[in-house]
């Protein structure tokens, strides 16, 4: 048997505990141990998405109890990307967050680091377990560790914070109960096991309800429109490092439950034709990519006009799931990739900007492109990429999609894809305008130097991996999302 | 046909883009920046031009990358229409280069290094755009010369150009969407997407589909080519350094809408496909509203450039007739008309921005007499003018034979009618220029001073080509066979 499954939340959660002790000894120790840890993960993660396409799914029963009693890990093509998606992301947010944190939140750098790997580790494990419950668990450990990075932020950041914390754990207990009703109608929570004793009891009124339930519960908690509304307080008012960490792969990880859900657990045609879930998700997701475009254009602060694109950015994915087809799904997963580098490199450069010059406001970007040109050079191509221009990696989400959308033949998905990124372009063109084409304003003699290496580095990486995801998208289409997705609606 | 694979049209698309990576790393060293912006454009045109022998023989060198969607390569392929296309634009990119660097410094203009890397990584898209062998890969170039032509336009960061550069957003990436979702669609419906002269469309798509297939298309390279009402962005555009009016906003840019007009028509739809959608008589008839109209709109423009462009306008819309005309003269004059409106157009605007390098003037009331000071250059213009206008032997009096000859073919009078009234305007707004530089008299002009050698021999070597394509449209270049190559291979059903 492999360990694989298990050794990616594992060292996260160890390093988790590390972190501390490492910390009373010396801060920077502490920021190692939860670099390699964090590394460790995304090595295993990686390890195990090649084995997986070698060898097919890995299964690990934990405490070798076997299911259904036991809770199983399962590495599969879907949950083997994200959990590369997540451990990779999340390990350049963690280079990120060292120099970042020691800037802006010296007193909780240490402990900062520590619920960081936490939430890392509540994220990963998501990802790899095949029990239902157990996905509850990790889902409060990252949530509960995410409220509490929100919370040290700035001075409005508590109460963003506190908002988060009511609607998100709304999300949390409508989810264990959906959970508990499917456990009352099934009498098992494996999700392999649980599948197959549903499928002759789906008209039950306990299944139905335990499927709103869990929907309504993930689309809280990844922020689909109009249940989004705690998203861009926190985006907005937590420390720079946090916002780094926390927008790339947050709510993407409740995508990939829904899916997990509802392709998964539940035959696609269940949330079609028993109760219209998915339908219902891909005309919110169609809404929620206009709002949050058209409320990104209206923001002064750089990172709530990120928030707000993050709003419209998670309904990408939403409107990929919902349209039901394979093509939409491969382009909802190819985006959780691409979006998930894109949306961390940009805030990453909110974050350096105001490391550098302490404003995020979008109108004091004026000049900034002379003065930090690598930075803002990542921040460009990161921006061309969501306004999906080729071969960026956002065109390749927006072209899945839309093909997708052809083929349910659905105009008003095909017109939303595509005002949207003329939306895009109208908020980011006003940024990269004032970068580069306007002179700097009041403060054009102050030297302002580039980031710190630290956290160039990681966004540098990451402006260079949007290029890469976008050229060999191909591969991984055709290696892991393809199958996944024609695999998901051929049950 | 032999496919000869080769890596010299991948060399021919990315040599730019690496002079663009040299031009910032050199940007500290003004004359090593623009040495290597003279090597490439040399380069570049080496290159292309040694895929002419290929393509005349009748093979079609390609080279296929990888896939960038399951199924879908990027793919360059060189064809009689591609090169013809892509031997303009990198002819012209070493006469606009070292124009470029005498305009440049005479005016002290900023950001220099991101001129020139701009201006490198938008002819690697128009040479990517010339030689994509499918409509994707078509579609990542098309976007990508949108992109980089930006920061060209908001070059002066003025409150005007920063004002134009968003109309050009606005209405380019419109013109993207347009293209995305037509190309998608062609994915739904189509075996393929690599372009075939004759077209990829299969006999069952409906005469609906077809004609909403062909008018998003028509606004994706309609937005590119200035066809009204999509155009207005052009005349803003003007606002870009001249060197940029010149080369991408008369030939490289704009000719990429045209190009890829033709290359939709022909390579994706065909003559049946086209015929059957039943919008080409909509189109024909908006492109000759647009040549009317905007030789109309040039003559009450007292700006020279935009004046320019108006007329810009008004050409690029006589080859989108031509193209709609579906008849092998037609497209034999039109595409012809691609090579000697670069030609033309390109000396007009050289002379322009020689004249405001000069003397900073850029209208044409502030004009009287400047025949004395600078009469090379106003010569130049005034033989471009005559090309223009279409009086024989100007290389443009060919390509509008050709064209009159097609839509007699075609039997559409009235669109004779319309070139006839187009070359008559043309000669209205661009003799009197002449007429006021060398028969007016002002005192402010009395000392021969030309602009920098740099930019007058540039100029001056245009006019020559304009008229040479005239007289011997086949020589070295092979232009014209080129044409009628293309006319022939998308048209040889209809011709039979």
């Amino acid at each position: 048997m492999t360990h694989i499954p298990v050794l990616i939340p594992a060292p996260l959660l160890l390093a988790a505990f590390l972190v501390p002790l490492a910390g009373m000894l010396h801060k920077g120790l502490a920021a190692a141990v939860a670099l390699a840890g964090s590394a460790a993960a995304a090595a295993f993660a990686v390890l195990g998405l090649g084995k997986v396409i070698a060898e097919g799914p890995l299964h690990y029963e934990l405490g070798n109890w076997p299911p259904p009693v036991g809770i199983e890990y399962i590495l599969d093509p879907l949950s083997a990307f994200m959990a590369v998606v997540v451990t990779v992301t999340g390990f350049l947010s963690l280079v990120y967050f060292r120099p970042s944190a020691r800037h802006e939140i010296p007193d909780r750098f240490v402990t900062g680091h520590a619920v960081a790997l936490l939430l890392l580790a509540g994220l990963s494990g998501m990802v790899v377990t095949g029990d239902l419950f157990n996905l509850f668990v990790f889902l409060e450990i990252a949530s509960l560790s995410a409220y509490a990075l929100v919370a040290i932020g700035d001075k409005q950041a508590p109460v963003a914070a506190f908002r988060y914390l009511i609607l998100g754990s709304l999300g949390g207990s409508f989810y264990v109960l959906g959970v508990g009703f499917l456990y009352f109608a099934t009498g098992s929570l494996n999700m392999a096991d649980v599948a197959e004793r549903l499928a002759p009891i789906y008209h039950s009124r306990a299944v139905i309800a335990a499927a709103v339930l869990i929907a309504v519960a993930m689309a809280l908690k990844m922020a689909l429109f109009p249940l989004h509304l705690w998203l861009p307080d926190a985006y907005t008012y937590a420390p720079s490092a946090v916002a780094g960490l926390i927008a790339p792969i947050m709510t993407k990880v409740a995508a990939y439950v829904l899916i997990r859900v509802f392709l998964g657990v539940f035959q696609p045609s269940f949330a079609i034709d028993h109760i219209p879930l998915l339908p219902a998700i891909s005309w919110l997701a169609a809404a929620g990519i206009i709002f949050g475009s058209v409320m990104a254009i209206a923001q002064q602060d750089l990172r709530r006009m990120l928030a707000y694109s993050s709003v419209s950015q998670i309904a990408y994915v939403g409107l990929g799931l919902g349209m039901a087809n394979p093509l939409g799904l491969v382009g909802a997963l190819l985006h959780v990739a691409n979006h998930a580098f894109m949306k961390a490199c940009l805030f990453f450069v909110a974050g350096s900007l105001r490391y550098r010059t302490g404003s995020v406001r979008i109108s004091d970007l004026a000049g900034m492109g002379r003065k930090m040109p690598w930075t803002f050079a990542a921040f460009t191509v990161a921006a061309l990429s969501m306004i999906g221009i080729p071969p960026a990696a956002g065109f390749f989400s927006k072209w899945y999609l839309l093909l997708g959308a052809l083929e349910v033949g659905n105009g008003w998905f095909v017109a939303a894809i595509l005002l949207s990124s003329l939306l895009n372009a109208a908020y980011f063109f006003r940024g990269l305008e004032d970068l580069y084409a306007k002179p700097g304003g009041k403060e054009d003699e102050s030297r302002v130097a580039e980031a710190p290496v630290g956290m160039l580095m990681p966004t540098l990486l990451l402006a260079v991996g949007i290029l890469v995801l976008g050229l060999l998208n191909s591969l991984i289409v055709t290696e892991m999302l393809m199958p996944v997705a024609s695999g998901m609606y051929q049950r | 046909m032999e496919f000869v694979l080769a890596s010299r049209p991948l060399l021919a698309v990315s040599v730019s883009l690496l002079a663009a990576i040299l031009i910032v790393v050199c940007g500290r060293w003004p004359n090593l920046r623009e040495g290597w912006t003279l090597l490439a454009a040399v380069t570049k045109f080496g290159l292309v031009f040694s895929l002419l022998g290929d393509v005349l023989g009748g093979r079609t060198p390609g080279v296929t990358l990888f896939e960038v969607s399951p199924g879908i390569a990027l793919a360059l392929r060189v064809d009689a229409l591609g090169i013809s296309f892509a031997l303009s634009a990198s002819l012209l990119w070493i006469l606009t280069s070292v124009y470029s660097i005498g305009y440049m410094r005479s005016l002290g203009e900023d950001h220099q290094t991101r001129y020139f890397a701009s201006f490198a990584i938008c002819l690697s898209s128009t040479i990517g755009i010339a030689f994509a062998a499918n409509l994707l890969t078509f579609l990542i170039f098309y976007e990508m010369l949108t992109i980089a032509t930006y920061p060209l336009v908001v070059h002066k960061g003025t409150a005007e150009a920063l004002a134009a550069g968003r109309k050009y957003l606005v209405y380019l990436l419109t013109g993207g969407g347009a293209l995305l979702l037509a190309v998608a669609w062609v994915r739904h419906i189509a075996p393929t997407l690599d372009f075939q002269p004759g077209g990829i469309l299969p006999n069952t798509t409906g005469a609906t589909e077809l004609a909403l297939l062909l008018i998003l298309f028509v606004i994706a390279v309609g937005v590119k080519a200035g066809l009204m009402p999509l155009h207005s962005w052009l005349p803003a555009a003007m606002v870009a350094p001249t060197p940029v009016s010149a080369l991408l906003h008369a030939v490289a840019v704009v000719k990429a809408g045209v190009f890829g007009f033709a290359r939709v028509t022909g390579f994706v739809f065909g003559a049946d496909m086209l015929q059957r959608s039943g919008v080409i008589n909509p189109v024909a008839a908006l492109a000759a509203a647009t040549i009317l109209l905007a030789s109309l709109l040039a003559m009450a423009q007292d700006n020279l450039k935009r004046r320019l462009a108006y007329s810009t306008i008004g050409h690029l819309s006589y080859i989108i007739l031509g193209i709609v005309l579906v008849t092998p003269d037609a497209w034999r004059g039109g595409l012809f008309h691609i090579i000697t409106h670069a030609a033309m157009k390109i000396t007009l605007f050289f002379c322009a921005g020689a004249i405001y390098a000069k003397t900073h003037r850029e209208n044409i009331s502030e004009l009287d007499g400047i025949g004395k000071q600078m009469p090379v250059t106003l010569g130049a213009f005034g033989v471009a003018s005559l090309g223009l206008a279409g009086v024989p032997p100007m290389g443009g009096f060919l390509s509008k034979w050709f064209l009159a000859g097609g839509t007699l073919a075609a039997e559409q009078p009235a669109l004779l009618a319309v070139l006839i009234i187009s070359g008559l305007l043309n000669a209205g707004y661009l003799f009197p220029i002449v007429y006021r530089a060398f028969f007016r008299r002002s005192d402010q002009f009395t000392k021969f001073a030309e602009a920098s050698p740099l930019m007058l021999v540039p100029l001056c070597l245009t006019a020559l080509l304009s008229v040479g394509l005239g007289i011997f449209p086949d020589a070295f270049f092979h232009w014209f066979s080129l044409a009628s190559e293309t006319a022939m291979s998308v048209l040889q059903d209809t011709v039979k």
